[in-house]
This record gives C-alpha cells, structure tokens and sequence, in this order.
C-alpha cells in the first residue's frame, strides 16, 4: 500500500494555516499514483478534521507529543513513513519544514528536493530555484522514498468538502527542545509568509523615516515589511526583513520595492513575486526593469501620497 | 572544546549565474565563501575563545579549488583545516554531501559542528541537519544566538513572527543564520600565520548522488511594466488592472 505523506505545521499548538497548500500539493500527487493522502501532525495540537480533509488529505495522525523538537518530529515522521508505506513524504519550506526535510531524508536515507516551486505529478521532477532564483533546476530525487519541501505560495489546498479520519500515533524523544516560542511584536506577518510586501532600500536615507513604509503596510491589510541587505547591513532594519538571496527569498502577489536600486542579489530574492511595484528617484536603477509599475520620484513626496489615495 | 566549521566555496553572490546545455555553468565564475559560512567559522572562534581552551578546525567537502577559502579560514584565526577531496564535489546535493561529511566526522571526536543555515548556490538548507542525523546528535537550527556553559546549550533562533529559545548538550551541531556574529576580517598577522599552519587533504570518495539535476534554466521573463505618472494611478492599476489590492 503506497501513500504520500504530508507533515502539518504546529505551533502552540495551532495549525499553521500554509502546510495546508503542501497538503494541497499532496493531494494532487496522490490522485496521480492513485494512493491515499496521510496528513500528519508532529505534536499535540488543535487541528479540524474538516480543514485537513478538505486540503487533500484522507486521514489525519496526530502524534501526541508536547515537545516542539525538528528532531523528536523526524523521527516520528520517519516511523509513520514506514508504517504508512510512503513513498512520497512533503512538508513545507518554513523555517521548521527546512529544519525536518533534510533529517528525514537522513533517516530514509534516500534524498530531497527543498524549496520546489512546482511539480509534476506524473514524472516526480521538481522545479526550485537555486542561487536565491537567479534560475531554476529541475530536480529528481533518487531513493526509495521522495522527500521534498514545497514553497509556501505556490501551492493551494484542494477545496474540497471531506473530513479526515483522525487516529493518534506515538512521538518520539527529543534530543534538543524548543523552550519558549515569544511571539515577535508588531503584529506584521513575517515577509516570508506575507502576501503582500512593502520593502524600503537605502533610497529611504534614515532609518527614522521608515514610518513612511509602515504607513504604506498599516494601509493594506495583511502587508508584512521588508528590506534590502544594505540597510540591514547598516544596521537600519533587523534581520529577519532581509530580502535577497543572503536573506529571504520572497514571492508575494505584490511587492513594493521604495528606495530599492535592485542589486542582482535582491532581485534574486523577489523576481517571482506577481505584481512588483518599484518607486525610485532614479530611472536607471535596474528594479524598474524587473517592475510591473513604476514611480519615477522622490519617496518622500510620492509615499504620503499613496498612504493618502489606499485610504481612499 | 573540539570545534569544526564547515565551509563551501559558492559563486559570487553579486555576479549573475551561466547556463549551458542546460546545467548550471560555474567555470567563468567568481568564487567566494558560502556567506553564512563565515559566521560558523566566526562562531567557531568566539566558542573557542569563551570556553578558554580546545581547538577550531575548518572543513570543506570541496576540490582544491577550495584550499584557498580554507587558508582563509586559517586567517581568521582557525587552528587547522581539513580538506576532504573530491574534484566533482561541487556538484553534489546537501543530503550527498551531508553523507559524506557524516562518514569523515564519524571516525573524531568533537563539541560542536557549525554550519552555515544553508549554501547560497543550491540553497537546500540541508547539510547541518543531515550530518546531525546521521551522526545521531542534535542539532539547531538558523541560529542567531549561542550560549555553552558546562556542555549545556542554549540557542535562539527566529521562526516565521516568533523568536524560539532552544535548549540541548554538547556534542552537538548547529547551523548559523545572519545576526549570530559579525565575522573578522583576517588581518596580515592572520594572513602570514596562516601560512604555517596545517592544511591536510583527504582523497574522499563520492557516493551515489541523491538527487539528480535533469535541466536547469533561467527564471521566467517577468513582462514588460511600465511607468505610472503619480500614486493615484498606481493605486487604480493595482485595484483594477492588476487585482493585487
């Protein structure tokens, strides 16, 4: 009995809602091998059978394990891999999915394809960018088991109306725990799960001028901020913002580039976005050739400006 | 404290990438230091340095291509480095490599492995954790802060809109993200010590590959934009053309 196998993503014990495209994604595959799709729980959480089931998934396991630990979680995965007859197993490419791909490959000892943006069901070749997505392979994994994380935004959960069948499994030990989990402030989305991103480059000259960009953000409901690598080399903006190849890599349905020039490692990081909005006082700066829609002005006069007409 | 730092070359991250034949061609390309990379050495240095004695010893699955960004390392202050020879080395996956790197640290004994979070050529996010598995060991991961105290380890990392707090034992491994540290230059003391300090270089067999590339091509044309006047109508593109908003 084959089965594809997708690992649903829990924190404080609630479902995150993204792992439900990689459920999605499951489905579709399985349609294709004609299988059953396994959904699996890592930990203890509150999950709805009917968000599952609805995704894609045929049955829902819930391993009951209070530790948040990658380790105790490939375990586990690795087990119910077996015990399920999995020959596919997809989790998705958060920063906990990219943590427990590679450590479940080790243990199947087969091997993974991370971060694919497509696949097609029939042949099992996977597309992914490489090199931040300055291009783009296409990957087949070789092993008795095809393990792979799938890019959040690139797949959707199937639509359905179904209700998953719900049994609990065993967990594992942890080797390393998660202690705490502080929720960061803000109340953003994190860029890398932002539907919409407004990001700000050395263009902005201040950091104290970044409640120009916040206010962009505080217009359009669900935006999550970003920056370029200079101004968060410099200090300006943490992190966690960084887009680019040395950072995140991005692909929002809108990406607002302000004071952006468009350095090749930045580009790599937000070319797939859908629609890409630059605003640059610069007409040569290389983001407009990447852009959908350009403003060719000072950011200072044309920000206030559109904080002004999105409150229309 | 035996400490290991692994370290790739990668193609400059401000050249763009060749294609031919459908494969990724590197061989007009600048080389450098996988970026997250040199904060696993630099984090090497600092536990080092905290915990007041052991030794930094800096590894590449690489050819000898990649001697050179070892004697980097060795500039940096790393005590010795360990090449682990293979001339087909850049072409293998994270899982491939996480294999190999599992087998040569297998036969020593060590506090800590650290990794860069991920290479930035084929961005797989893999082989610290792979080599953690392998080994039977834990491992952290994209780690932003790391405290040892009597073999004890305490690490913090960021998630999407959450920072977690890790906690596990020596011997263990770790993989590094931006913000950890700020990694030293090498100075010109650095550069001639470095000179004479050791560099071995282990003939290293190549298992099968786990994951095969059947093309590689460009990412997709992004069509033609074009220049708005004012805010106004860019807001009415975004709503009514675009549908973004």
């Amino acid at each position: 009995m084959s089965s594809v196998l997708v690992i649903l993503e829990t924190r404080s014990g609630e479902l995150r809602p993204a792992c439900l495209e990689t459920v999605g994604a499951a489905r579709t595959i399985a349609d294709a091998k004609g299988c059953n799709v396994v959904a699996l729980a890592t930990e203890t959480a509150n999950i709805d059978a009917a968000v599952v089931g609805g995704a894609g998934a045929d049955q829902l396991m819930i391993a009951a394990a209070d530790a948040h630990s990658a380790d105790a979680a490939a375990t586990t995965i690795a087990r119910v891999a077996k015990e399920v007859g999995a020959d596919v197993v997809l989790l998705s490419a958060t920063v906990r999915g990219r943590d427990i791909t590679p450590r479940v490959a080790a243990l199947l000892d087969t091997g993974f394809a991370a971060d694919c943006t497509a696949v097609d069901s029939n042949t099992m070749l996977f597309t992914r960018p490489i090199c931040g997505g300055k291009a783009f392979n296409n990957v087949k994994v070789n092993g008795d088991v095809v393990v792979a994380s799938l890019r959040p935004n690139f797949f959707a959960g199937a639509g359905r109306d179904h209700t998953a069948e719900i049994s609990e499994v065993a967990s594992e030990t942890a080797l390393a725990q998660v202690v705490e989990v502080a929720a960061q402030s803000g109340g953003r989305p994190d860029v890398a799960e932002s539907t919409i991103v407004v990001s700000g480059g050395r263009g902005m000259a201040s950091p104290d001028n970044w409640n120009l960009i916040e206010a962009i953000a505080d217009a359009i409901p669900g935006a999550g901020l970003g920056a370029s690598r200079a101004v968060v080399d410099a200090g300006w903006r943490p992190h966690s913002e960084q887009v680019g190849q040395t950072g995140k890599t991005v692909s929002p349905e809108l990406y607002i580039a302000v004071g952006i020039s468009g350095a090749i490692q930045h580009l790599a990081g937000m070319r797939s976005s859908k629609v890409i909005v630059a605003i640059n006082k610069d007409p040569d700066a290389p983001i407009f050739k990447h852009a959908t829609y350009g403003i060719v002005g000072d950011v200072f006069e044309v920000l206030p400006e559109l904080a002004a007409e999105l409150a229309k | 404290m035996e400490i290991f730092s692994f370290v790739k070359r990668v193609p400059s991250t401000t050249a763009n990438v060749e294609i031919k034949d459908q494969q990724l061609d590197t061989s007009g390309c600048e080389f450098e230091i996988n970026p997250y990379d040199l904060f696993a050495v630099e984090e090497g240095l600092r536990q080092k340095e905290a915990a007041g004695d052991g030794n930094v010893t800096s590894v590449s699955f690489g050819s000898d291509a990649s001697q050179k960004y070892l004697r980097t390392t060795l500039a940096m202050g790393a005590d010795a480095a360990l090449l682990l020879k293979n001339d087909a080395a850049d072409t293998a996956d994270a899982a491939t490599t996480a294999k190999v790197i599992a087998a040569a640290m297998g036969e020593r004994s060590f506090d800590l492995l650290l990794f860069g979070k991920q290479a930035v050529d084929r961005d797989q996010h893999g082989v610290g954790p792979g080599v953690a598995t392998r080994l039977g060991i834990p491992c952290i991961t994209e780690v932003i802060s790391l405290t040892i105290a009597d073999g004890k380890v305490t690490a913090m990392r960021e998630v999407e809109g959450a920072t977690e707090t890790i906690t596990t034992s020596v011997p263990c491994a770790i993989t590094c993200q931006k913000g950890l540290n700020e990694p030293r230059l090498a100075s010109l003391k650095g550069i001639m010590a470095a000179k004479r300090k050791p560099l071995e270089s282990i003939d290293t067999e190549m298992p099968a590959m786990a994951l095969t590339v059947e093309s590689t091509q460009p990412p997709d044309v992004r069509p033609a934009g074009r220049i708005v006047a004012n805010a106004a109508e860019l807001v009415d593109a975004l709503r009514n053309e675009a549908k973004v908003l």
